[in-house]
Parts: structure tokens; sequence; C-alpha cells
């Protein structure tokens, strides 16, 4: 197997509705990564692009194949890809897969979501279809259901009581909007407090408004190439040394382990494994908070922190820059925001961005080598992880 | 192979407030919701079987904010019950002002009964019937 790096990235601002079309986001993410590359879009072998719900949101199937055209990647073959949350993952790991094992050199990934434009109605149904239709779907389980039930029993199986969970989920928040502040992509830009957050409308028991991130809209893109590629292209390389994915079924069928999330403990386990590196090696983590309680889960499997801790390690500071594993510098998908399709493909451009020490400094990892992501798609149904390294 | 007991067959119990789950013949193994194979040991060898519908609260949420078409149901209560056979489900909490629903009502006893049918929408190629599930006096 043959090594992979991103030779370009690039990303459009994460958003609320906005009036580009999902082509044109994707594009122009798509047009950023392949400049920084220099490399021409006659270098392009193949497309891997997240899109989840372009069906529902402004009527487009097959985006990935009018994309590639759009961008002038003439007949080159195009997939879509869809976990839910995790697609533009799949989209990166698939891709690396084939640039590893030799049949393509040089490929574009990332992915392209229109989740703002639907509205919250629209957005709250389609986001549900992510969840069993037949056997979760007729209660209403809607997903910040899903985290809702993960948090009251987080609480219970760790034996912490609510206002305490509460506390320390309100400051992951803070954080978050805190980093979010200094994004100059991010969807939202401002602090909040944990008066703010705690007085918020309650949009399911125990999730409050910022304790749930937005639907964004947004795209991302990476330009992936073969290490003997990448070294003529560029003098930071960034490389992608481990990959992992596992799949679930629905919730109430992962019971022997909630609220851990099996399946990412075990693409956390194929990360780490490959990549020769352990949760102690990490600089900077962009993970899945796509709720408070995500975070604090998240951050627990992916070996941070103990099964029960995390939150308290938020409060001590030492999920943030400068204390044991730096946690979302972007602001993460509660500030930066969560355009599904692409939010995977987002958090490896965050990573390369950090690895490369391009970020606004107030947010900036200082000499960070190896960063890691996370994606969660559906109820626990994807998880997809990746390690990436400095190759300087 | 043909699929043993098929949503449509579990629906249409459900809406009779009986709750039916298959029973691995190789290991015992509960299974609930119907699936192909048995969830411990991949045996297609199962039969089908009366759950009682018993079980205890391990956890809930209660939704205020409705998915399109379903906002007429907001205030409503989810809960994930440990059956007495095992498995856990998802399903709703009924007899309970959702507003009045705290952490004490985890490992409360709780029976399905009157359960609740969605209509469908759209996109949900028909109905699905909701496991409801009421604490015990």
């Amino acid at each position: 197997m043959r090594k992979v790096a991103v030779v370009g990235v690039g990303e459009t601002k994460f958003s609320g509705a906005q009036t580009k079309t999902g082509v044109e986001l994707f594009s122009e993410a798509a047009m950023d990564a392949l400049n920084e590359s220099q490399l021409k879009q006659t270098d392009v072998q193949a497309l891997f692009l997240g899109n989840v719900l372009g069906d529902f949101s402004e009527g487009q199937g097959s985006i990935q194949a009018f994309a590639a055209e759009n961008l002038g990647l003439h007949n080159i073959p195009a997939n879509r890809y869809e976990g839910a949350c995790a697609s533009g993952s799949i989209a990166v790991r698939d891709a690396f897969m084939w640039v590893a094992s030799g049949f393509y050199d040089i490929v574009l990934a990332g992915g392209v979501e229109r989740a703002a434009t639907m509205g919250t109605p629209l957005a709250t149904r389609t986001f549900a279809m992510f969840g069993d239709s037949r056997y979760e779907y007729p209660s209403g389980l809607t997903f910040p259901g899903v985290f809702g039930l993960l948090t009251h029993l987080y609480a219970a199986k760790h034996g912490i009581p609510l206002p305490k969970l509460k506390e320390q989920m309100a400051y992951t928040s803070v954080q978050s909007y805190h980093h979010g502040k200094s994004n100059a992509k991010a969807h939202f830009r401002k602090e909040v407090s944990m008066e703010d957050v705690l007085k918020a409308f309650m949009v399911c028991t125990p999730l409050q408004l910022h304790d749930c991130c937005p639907f964004s809209d947004g795209g991302a893109a990476l330009i992936l190439a073969s290490e003997e590629v990448a070294k003529k292209l560029t003098s930071k390389p960034v490389y992608i040394t481990g990959i992992g994915q596992a799949s679930n079924g629905p919730l109430s069928n992962q019971n022997d382990y909630l609220p851990r999330i099996r399946a990412r403990e075990l693409a956390v386990e194929q990360s780490y494994k490959m990549s020769g590196r352990k949760p102690e090696d990490i600089d900077v983590c962009e993970l899945h908070d796509c709720f408070s309680t995500a975070a604090i889960i998240a951050a627990e499997c992916l070996g941070f922190f103990e099964y029960g801790t995390a939150g308290e390690a938020w409060l001590k500071g030492e999920a943030d820059i400068g204390g044991k594993i730096a946690i979302n510098p972007s602001g993460g998908l509660k500030a930066k925001g969560h355009p599904i399709g692409a939010t995977g493909a987002g958090q490896v451009y965050e990573i390369a961005k950090q690895l490369r020490g391009e970020v606004e400094p107030e947010r900036q990892v200082e000499g960070a080598k190896i960063g890691m992501t996370d994606t969660l798609g559906g109820v626990g149904a994807t998880l997809c992880n990746l390690i990436l390294e400095r190759g300087w | 192979m043909e699929y043993k007991l098929t949503f449509q067959e579990y629906n249409e119990a459900l809406k009779n407030d009986k709750l039916l789950g298959l029973k691995c013949l190789e290991c015992g193994n509960i299974i609930v919701p119907p699936k192909m194979v048995c969830g411990k040991c991949n045996s297609t060898d199962m039969e089908i079987i009366e759950l009682s519908g018993k079980g205890k609260i391990q956890t809930f949420t209660t939704i205020n904010v409705a998915p399109e078409g379903r906002e007429a149901e907001v205030p409503y209560t989810v809960v994930m019950v440990e059956l007495e056979e095992g498995p856990w489900l998802t399903g709703n909490l009924g007899g309970v002002d959702p507003a009045n629903v705290t952490m004490d009502i985890i490992g409360k006893p709780v029976i399905m009964k009157d359960n609740l049918v969605f209509a469908g929408d759209k996109y949900s190629a028909g109905e699905g019937a909701s496991s409801n599930f009421h604490l015990v006096a």
C-alpha cells in the first residue's frame, strides 16, 4: 500500500441558508483545492463526493457527475457517498484507499450540503431518516432526540447528576463558540456564555439550543495524491496515516454498549493500529460534536479521557488548545457548522491547515504534528476516523 | 431466503398491542425488532414469539421541535425500554405529561398498551406503529 497525501484543500464558509447551488458551493471549494495543489483538471482521475440530501434540499440527484463536469473534470468517474453526517469522511476514506492501492495517483474528494436551505421542519424530517424508518421513526424520534436519549443514559450510567452534566455540556459549547468566533469559515462567529447556553430554548430534553449544531450550507474539497506525486508538488504534504470505518444498526440494538458507540470504538481502533499512534500522540482532533453530549462521548471513545470524565476535562481546559488534547479549534459542528455531506471533509481541511500552521493565530495549535478526525453518521450507524500527519 | 417476520406483520400486531419478536432456536437469543438473522449467532433458525410488552425505562427525551408534518404532536416523550425478555426497544411514553418527565423515570417498570400509529407521510412508504409504554402503577 502506498502513502497518500493531502496536497490541496479548499472550503467555503459554512453558513445559514444561502443562494448558491450545491454544484456552485462544491466547485468553489474544489477550485481552491485544485489551485493550491498546482494541478490541472486533466490530472484529476476521479471524484469522491459526500452529499446526503441534495435530492430534498434542491431536487438534485447525482450531484457528483454535474460537479465533475462543472469543474472541467470531463468524463472522470464520479461517485456520491451517503453515510449521513459522515458522508464526507467516507468519501475521503475511499479516495485514500484507491490512491493507496495504486489504482489512481490523483483524486478529488470532498462533500457539499445545503442543509440550512431546507429550513428546520424539512431538515428535522430528513435528518430523522438516518434513524430506522420502520422501527424508530414512528415514535417521532428526531436527531436531537437521539442525543437526548444518550444524554440521560450517560448521566444515569455514570452517576453524574444532570445539573452537573448540563454544566459540563454547556461549557463544551462555550469553548466551541469561542473558537468559531475567530474562524473566518465558521457559521457562527460570536461568543456565548454559560448563562446564554443554560437559559436557551429546550430543543429536546435535556438539550438546549446551543447544545445542538446548526443546519448549515457549505462545501469542502481535498486533492489526494500518491507520495511520489506529492513530493513534486509541495514541501508540506499532509499524509493520511490511519483510517477506520464501521457500521451499526438501530440505536436500541446497540444496547450492550450505549452510551458508548461501538462502531466508533472499532473505527478508532483501526485508525490507531494502522498509524501506529496512540491517543496521547494526537495534538489536535476535530470530532463530531453535533450535540454537546456527542462531543463528550466521542472524546471518551477516541481514548482521550476515561469514560464518564470527559465533561469534567472540558471544564478544566484539558480539551482545549494548550490542554491535554486540542479539540475542535475550528469551532466544531456547533459553531463552525454542519453541512452534513461536507462536514468530514471540512474536518480534514481544518487538520491539514492546523498541521501546516495556517489557521488564524487565536486558534492555532502551535507545533501540531499529528491530527485526527472523527465523524458520526446516523444513530451511530456510520463512523469514520482519519489520522493525518505532517510529512516534513 | 424468505424473511421470517416482516415489518408489515410486526406492525399489524403492534397496532393491536401485540409485540412480536423472534427467538433464535440455535442460541436462545430474543430479537426485537425482527431481523434476517439472529443478532448474536447469525442463525436463520428462528421462530416467531409474542413478547410480554413489559420492561424498564432505560432512558428518555421529551421532544419540542417536530419533524415536518408532525408539528401537532409536540411535546412528546420518546423512551428506550429494556424488555423483560432482554432486548431494548424504542417507543413512546404514554399517560404522563411530557413536561413532567425527569430522570426519576429511569428504571421504572412499564407495560406497553394503547399503541400509537404514525399515519405516514410522503417519504415513509406507509404507516408505522409505535410501542406506547405506560408506568406500572
